[in-house]
């Protein structure tokens, strides 16, 4: 037990963890916004294949002594281009993904196994570091978090419309296959973001629990992507909080929380089912009935 | 007086694909207010004319205006009403959400709509009936009240141009009434033209003003009685076909793309997942 939970030195220890706040704080924020659109537009399968070559890239920069952070962002780019020029429908990006997502990891061994240096480095890549944020590369997470969050901003409305509406927002002149392509590459450098932090295993779970949580209790296009942020900077910063107590990584903790957040929003949207939505009657009889 | 312009105008107008002509020389002006109902088997180039009005397939040849501009144009005066289809039960959108995309989905950046936008949205959905459900989320919508509020979508931007792509497939009877209704009143009201490609003429036989019957790639424009009798459907297939009048209803027997011989233009062997329109008055 002392493994898990030892708090006697925690003033301290959170001291030391300043950087990594902040950084799981922002990836909470990155997280839970595109885990909106991994939601709407089925890319769960794509996160996890980004991630495995995110982490084969930071894996090679671990072995070249280059910037793991940098790294991680050509992997998951790399990937990210890959899919969003091969897959285009949802079919094809199912198996490019597949075919992808082994060759990552198998990469990202390979450099593991040649890398000499430490072994808490290698194992982090996999499942997460908490004193691993540096201000170098704090600067790093930062600037792609800006990136990312300026993009969202920008194609958050067309993005939603030729997600949910194809055919409707094809019609009103949306170009689906560059916005499909951008939101990859805005994904592609969220999944980087979340490597360096989580760990390439467990990324699914700051950008896929929480917006799957927080759509299981609202249809609000203001309060999903709200409380998909909240969820996901609860679990990320909740998680290095009670991992500084013991030695075990912090990816158990971030996605027990995440886990436990989406457990309680079902129970939630069991009981929502129930009481209804709307005031709608079947039956209601609209005002202009066709002559017949 | 001079003639008003014209909501959408084919002048000339030819697609085709390679040697594969799905109409050519297609003359057509739709007039404000006028209801015109597109008709043909299927693959007989429907949905490439409300591809070509969107501006998402260039033409072969000829002009197309809408509102007298070209369609990249024209496009923002247009409103387009797809088929109905299922949506996921997770999407984070309301009724009122999808009518507002309708307003501003094609505009990029972060904006607030304002008060008189989420009035004019409002105010679609009452006029489709809509309200009691508007803040619902569009996947636990049934297909009658998807339709509906596609229908505001499509007329919250109060367009000159109404495009309908088979908007009463998989809907049932009383909801295909009602849809059919409200596509009515408002180019009643609004003096919207309505382009409406069916397979099923029967729910809007009434309404149309007129029909363009395309097959073999050749078609015919006129009113439903002239268009759609025994003489004119047979020289448009270049074989014989009977054309019933059933209790109001009107059957097609004999066209060459249905091996059965015997079906009405609500049956169509295309569609197996499609609930038969049976007692029809």
């Amino acid at each position: 037990m002392d493994r898990l939970f030892d708090f006697r030195d925690y003033g301290e220890l959170l001291g030391l963890v300043h950087n990594s706040l902040i950084a799981a704080a922002l990836l909470g924020v990155v997280g839970g916004l595109i885990g909106v659109f991994v939601q709407v537009r089925d890319m769960q399968f794509a996160v996890h294949g980004i991630s495995e070559l995110s982490f084969a890239g930071a894996a090679a920069a671990l072995l070249l002594g280059g910037s793991v952070a940098l790294g991680s962002v050509l992997g998951s780019v790399l990937a990210a281009g890959l899919i969003g020029w091969l897959g285009v429908r949802a079919r094809d990006r199912n198996s490019v993904i597949g075919v992808l997502m082994p060759f990552g990891l198998g990469l990202g061994v390979l450099f593991l196994s040649l890398y000499e240096g430490r072994a808490a480095n290698k194992f982090g890549l996999l499942t997460g570091q908490i004193v691993a944020v540096d201000t170098v590369r704090l600067g790093w997470l930062v600037g792609v978090s800006v990136v990312v969050l300026t993009g969202l901003a920008l194609l958050w409305r067309p993005l939603m419309f030729i997600s949910v509406d194809p055919e409707v927002a094809a019609a009103r002149g949306l170009p689906a296959g560059l916005l499909s392509i951008a939101f990859t590459l805005l994904l592609g450098l969220a999944v980087s973001l979340a490597v360096q932090v989580v760990g390439a295993l467990l990324v699914l779970s700051l950008l896929v629990t929480p917006a799957a949580a927080a759509f299981r209790v609202t249809a609000s296009p203001v309060l999903a992507p709200l409380l998909s942020t909240v969820f996901a900077v609860v679990s990320a910063v909740g998680g290095i909080l009670l991992a500084l107590g013991g030695t075990i990584p912090i990816s158990p903790f971030v996605t027990t929380i995440s886990f436990t957040i989406y457990l309680v929003c079902r129970a939630v949207s069991v009981y929502r089912r129930h009481s209804g939505w709307g005031t709608r009657t079947p039956e209601e009889q609209p005002a202009a009935v066709a002559v017949p | 007086m001079t003639a008003p312009v014209p909501a959408l105008s084919l002048r000339s107008a030819g697609l085709s694909f390679g040697d594969r002509v799905l109409w050519s020389g297609l003359d057509l002006d739709v007039q404000p207010g006028e209801f015109i109902a597109v008709l043909g088997p299927n693959g007989a180039g429907k949905s490439s004319l409300l591809k070509a009005v969107l501006g998402q397939q260039p033409l072969s040849a000829g002009d197309l205006l809408i509102a007298g501009l070209p369609p990249a144009r024209g496009r923002h005066r247009v409103g387009y009403v797809p088929q109905q289809k299922s949506m996921d039960a997770a999407t984070p959108l309301r009724a009122r959400d999808l009518v507002a995309l309708g307003i501003d989905g094609h505009r990029f950046g972060p904006r607030r709509r304002s008060a008189a936008e989420r009035q004019r949205i409002a105010d679609a959905l009452e006029a489709v009936g809509a309200t009691g459900y508007a803040d619902a989320p569009v996947g636990l919508l049934s297909g009658g009240e998807q339709q509906r509020v596609r229908i505001a979508q499509a007329l919250a931007t109060d367009p000159t141009l109404l495009l309908c792509d088979e908007p009463l497939l998989s809907l049932d009877l009383r909801s295909q009434r009602a849809v059919a209704g409200m596509i009515d009143r408002r180019r009643r009201e609004h003096a919207t033209a309505v382009v409406f490609v069916t397979h099923e003429i029967n729910p809007v036989l009434d309404l149309v003003d007129r029909v363009l019957y395309v097959a073999n790639g050749q078609h015919r424009i006129g009113p439903p009685g002239e268009v759609l009798t025994s003489a004119t459907l047979s020289e448009l297939y270049r074989t014989p076909v009977d054309v019933l009048n059933v209790r109001g209803r009107v059957v097609v027997v004999g066209t060459p793309d249905e091996p059965g011989g015997c079906t009405h233009h609500d049956l169509t062997p295309a569609d197996p997942g499609r609930r038969p329109a049976g007692g029809d008055a």
